[in-house]
């Protein structure tokens, strides 16, 4: 073996000069089918760390949500002195900033934003920061609204476009974090320094830019060495024990949250990779059970104090400030080997702990074929802490094999293999508004004239008062969605170009392949309230209704229609027509560096916002009320049990939504029977 | 034929084992002071569908219900018993569990040809005896229970599995010594697998509100954990 510290491993593609984590795992891992009964309780020192991580909470929300905030020390991998809570309790290391709950400036999404979110709280950012923010070095906000076309803006100002990261780090992207403690540094950036030099000959802007990239790349990989140092860890060579390989996987992380500002930073897929090591040491004697649960409960803590300064509205479209740690738990191997570990359950035990929290967002890859004791274990903590969440991993893995992660709440990729440029949502319910008014919209004015705001190019408007056609509408909406998903790409390519160009995330593409595979993530809110409008128009007898400008406000509706969620394929025959339409749609155009089309259906709070910016709709929806989350019906309107209604969501084709597919669903533990 | 139905419940998990189809028909003889369910006592509004239909949407979800099956409640599904009696027989064409949700009220110990012909495709009663004393249970439903106990002995007499329920309303159903006797009826049976209390509780009362009807229960409390566990302990033995 190359390495001492790779003693008691088996060998293979991995150990053979190639980055190949998965390779690993398989050659490496021990599958458990046993129960949770070997699980420890949290040692005296994990309990009064936590305690004083609760009395920081504590705190930090009587000073009204932020505790301390960094004005004018732009945060990246070595910008700060080391932080701890509680230096001689913590086995596990590595804070944000220099201190516990201090947020770190992170200007380069945009300095406007920064400002903001530091005054939200009673901050002021350092005049000097602002000055060369806004004078000598641009942010990816900038660069993006230099771009903008005047339609463009009007599509994100009428909310038809929503949630975009133009304003914001995009997220998404998931390091492979585990590089770091299998391989250690040197190795990776000796990778990376061959990968760039392979990179030659003619001199395009793609290879420019592959080049400047990598270049960057082994310049954070080396941050995050000096970082670790800070610490007084050595990452440069691969990891010895479990203690270093959990250290060194959450150093990969921590260098990509000191470095980027993102909507949802997940962890990946480590429980099982980190068992390896765990199950070496107390094979070898060097740890015992307590040991190794503690040392989990310590990388959960960090975990869960995972802190970025937001602005208000941010705050408002998520529903508070998430920042979605997600981390991918057991899963089926490809081989049909569970990759159910001791670990998945030491992770999910923190949660017992530690006591239940919403991050790390603790996701189980649910298979039928997952061991019998590990659902039971996971029913049983769900029931007790609601704090799990559960996603298909029978769905996912056909496409993605057995080593992918989950970025925020659904989106599946590859752990170091692909990355996402993320894309938000449109909202497919004003757009069937639009289409009606011909791409005026139903709630702003123009300021100059007073007249309703176009936002499309003027396209034929409905002008009978008599019941809505539905070949007519649908012809309407046709050309509407189409205008629509071609501004909606477009609107990502510049984000995408600009965050690129500006926010790099450096250190997370380090712990990726260099020729990785890239989707173009884009999403819709508001299906099911489009699905049941056209129903209704098609079912029932809808009349419009117009305000002084002749824009149809309102509907009156005569006679029932089949509503979205009672599986009735008249209604959720339509649904799926929209998914698959507005996918076509969106293929059609150029996407940013070769990047993969994908689609979601995912809003899980910020239907709420895009419900307000949304006018009356023939489903009998009133104008601001919210949209379903993600794929669910409309509120109320199943109305045939669950089992109904979740077979209208399973219709929607997985393969036109490839980037995930939500319904939120909640179940009192007393309505799923009366025995344990 | 048609059958008359209130609604649909593809995700039952109270009636019976298992995850199960529920299906609620309409009207009832009963009028019970805790009914939960006063919209299901007339047969106005009632949503008509073949019993094929009823077992072609059971199909759809069959994956779901293998440890389950279909439970036809209501209302008081015997109401409607030759509409029952084919719902259940396509159902075991099917090979699909069926349970009767019943206070078995329409019983006729002079006639049970009818009976005889539905208890060869139901596997499961889920029996609610109302009140174990005659007075009271007229009190509480409007109805003797002399039906309810004889339908109880023919379906022993039949070996038809049972499950006995018991709502639990204080003051009404409460008494220790009136459990005490329906636990010795019960004891009488030799085919009854489970014994529940429900314990009542006030979600129907909206019901009430937007059909126009006065609650009859306002300001009875809905019974304590204690009385809950003490109840389960008389009538299970436990």
């Amino acid at each position: 073996m190359k390495y001492i510290e790779w003693q008691g491993f088996i060998p293979g593609k991995w150990s053979n000069d190639e980055v190949d984590v998965r390779d690993f795992i398989q050659k490496n891992y021990t599958p458990y089918e046993g129960d949770g009964s070997f699980l420890k309780p949290a040692t005296e020192a994990t309990k009064k760390l936590w305690d004083e991580i609760l009395e920081l909470s504590r705190k930090e929300r009587e000073a009204g949500g932020v505790l301390d905030a960094d004005t004018s020390v732009v945060s990246n991998l070595t910008s700060h002195a080391p932080g701890y809570i509680d230096k001689d309790l913590e086995k596990i290391v590595g804070l944000q900033t220099d201190k516990p709950f201090k947020r770190a400036l992170q200007p380069f999404g945009g300095i406007k934003m920064a400002e903001q979110a530091l005054s939200l709280y009673g901050y002021q950012i350092d005049p000097e920061i602002k000055h060369i923010f806004t004078n000598y070095r641009k942010t990816h906000n900038d660069g993006v609204f230099d771009v903008y076309t005047p339609e463009m803006r009007l599509a994100r100002r009428a909310h038809i476009l929503t949630g975009l990261p133009d304003a914001y780090g995009r997220g998404r992207i998931i390091g492979d974090y585990r590089r770091v403690a299998l391989y250690g540094v040197d190795y990776l950036i000796k990778q990376k320094e061959e990968d760039k030099s392979l990179i030659d000959g003619e001199m395009t802007p793609e290879k420019i830019r592959n080049r400047e990239e990598i270049a960057d790349q082994i310049k954070a990989l080396k941050r995050l060495k000096l970082m670790a140092e800070s610490y007084g860890c050595d990452i440069s060579k691969p990891a010895g024990t479990a203690k270093e390989a959990i250290q060194a996987t959450y150093f990969g992380y921590l260098g990509a949250i000191k470095d980027q500002n993102g909507a949802a930073m997940s962890i990946g897929r480590i429980s099982t990779f980190l068992d390896i090591y765990i199950q070496r040491d107390l094979d070898n004697g060097l740890i015992d059970e307590t040991e190794a649960q503690e040392l989990i409960d310590h990388l959960v803590m960090k975990l869960r104090i995972v802190k970025f300064m937001r602005i208000q509205s941010y705050n408002e479209l998520f529903s508070g400030d998430p920042t979605w740690v997600t981390e991918a738990i057991g899963g089926m191997g490809v081989d049909g080997r569970t990759l159910v570990t001791k670990n998945s359950f030491r992770i999910l035990h923190t949660l017992r702990n530690l006591g239940p929290a919403p991050e790390p967002n603790l996701t189980v890859l649910w298979s039928k074929n997952l061991p019998l004791n590990f659902k039971r274990f996971c029913a049983q903590l769900s029931i007790d802490t609601s704090s799990v969440q559960y996603e298909s991993d029978d769905l996912m893995r056909p496409e993605m094999g057995d080593d992918y992660a989950i970025a925020c709440c659904v989106s599946a990729m590859r752990v170091g293999k692909d990355m996402q440029f993320f894309g938000a949502r449109a909202n497919l319910a004003k757009c069937l508004l639009y289409a009606l008014n011909g791409g005026a919209d139903e709630m702003m004015l123009d300021k100059e004239t007073g007249k309703p705001l176009q936002v499309s190019p003027v396209y034929a408007r409905v002008t009978s008062d008599e019941a809505l056609d539905y070949n007519d509408v649908i012809q309407k909406f046709e050309q509407m969605t189409e205008w629509l998903a071609g501004v909606y790409v477009n609107v990502l390519n510049i984000i995408h170009y600009m965050h690129d160009k500006y926010a790099y995330e450096a250190i997370e593409m380090a712990l990726h392949d260099s020729e990785v595979r890239r989707f173009f993530a884009t999403g819709i809110a508001g299906l099911s309230c489009a699905a049941d409008s056209l129903s209704a128009i098609k079912y029932a007898k809808v009349y419009p209704i117009r305000n002084e400008h002749g824009i149809i406000v309102d509907f009156k509706t005569e006679g029932d229609f089949p509503k979205y969620g009672n599986n009735d394929d008249r209604v959720d025959s339509i649904a799926v027509y929209l998914v698959k339409s507005f996918m076509n749609k969106i293929k059609k155009h150029f996407s940013y560096r070769e990047s993969v089309k994908t689609m979601s259906i995912l809003t899980i709070t910020s239907n709420v916002v895009y419900g307000k910016n949304t006018g009356n709709t023939p489903d009998g929806r009133r104008a601001g009320e919210a949209l379903a989350p993600g794929a669910n019906p409309m509120h109320g309107r199943d109305s045939n049990g669950a089992l109904a209604s979740l077979e209208s969501v399973a219709k929607l084709p997985y393969s036109y939504s490839r980037d995930g597919i939500s319904n939120t669903f909640s179940i009192t533990p007393n309505s799923l029977g009366k025995d344990d | 034929m048609l059958g008359r139905i209130h609604s649909i419940e593809t995700f039952g998990t109270v009636d019976g084992p298992g995850i199960r189809f529920v299906l609620f028909l309409k009207g009832c003889p009963l009028r019970c002071l805790y009914c939960h369910n006063p919209d299901t006592w007339g047969m106005e509004g009632a949503i008509t569908m073949e019993a094929s239909e009823i077992i072609e949407k059971v199909l759809k979800y069959k994956n779901y219900y293998k440890n389950g099956g279909l439970t036809i409640s209501g209302g008081e599904p015997l109401v409607q018993i030759d509409f029952l009696i084919e719902v259940c027989k396509l159902a075991k064409e099917n090979k699909i569990h069926t349970a009767v949700d019943t206070s078995g009220i329409t019983f006729n110990f002079n006639d049970t040809s009818k009976f005889d012909e539905l208890i060869k495709y139901v596997d499961l009663f889920l029996l609610d005896i109302k009140h174990i004393n005659e007075e009271k249970c007229i009190k509480l439903t409007g109805k003797s229970n002399i039906n309810t106990l004889e339908f109880a002995r023919y379906l022993d007499r039949n070996n038809k599995k049972m499950w006995i329920r018991q709502v639990l309303l204080p003051g009404y159903t409460s008494s220790k010594n009136d459990l005490m006797k329906t636990k010795e009826f019960i004891k009488t049976l030799k085919n009854v697998e489970k014994i529940e209390v429900l314990p009542y509780h006030t979600m129907g009362e909206v019901k009430y509100k937007n059909l126009n009807i006065p609650y009859p229960l306002k300001g009875v409390d809905t019974p304590s954990k204690e009385l809950v566990l003490e109840a389960n302990k008389i009538l299970k033995g436990e």
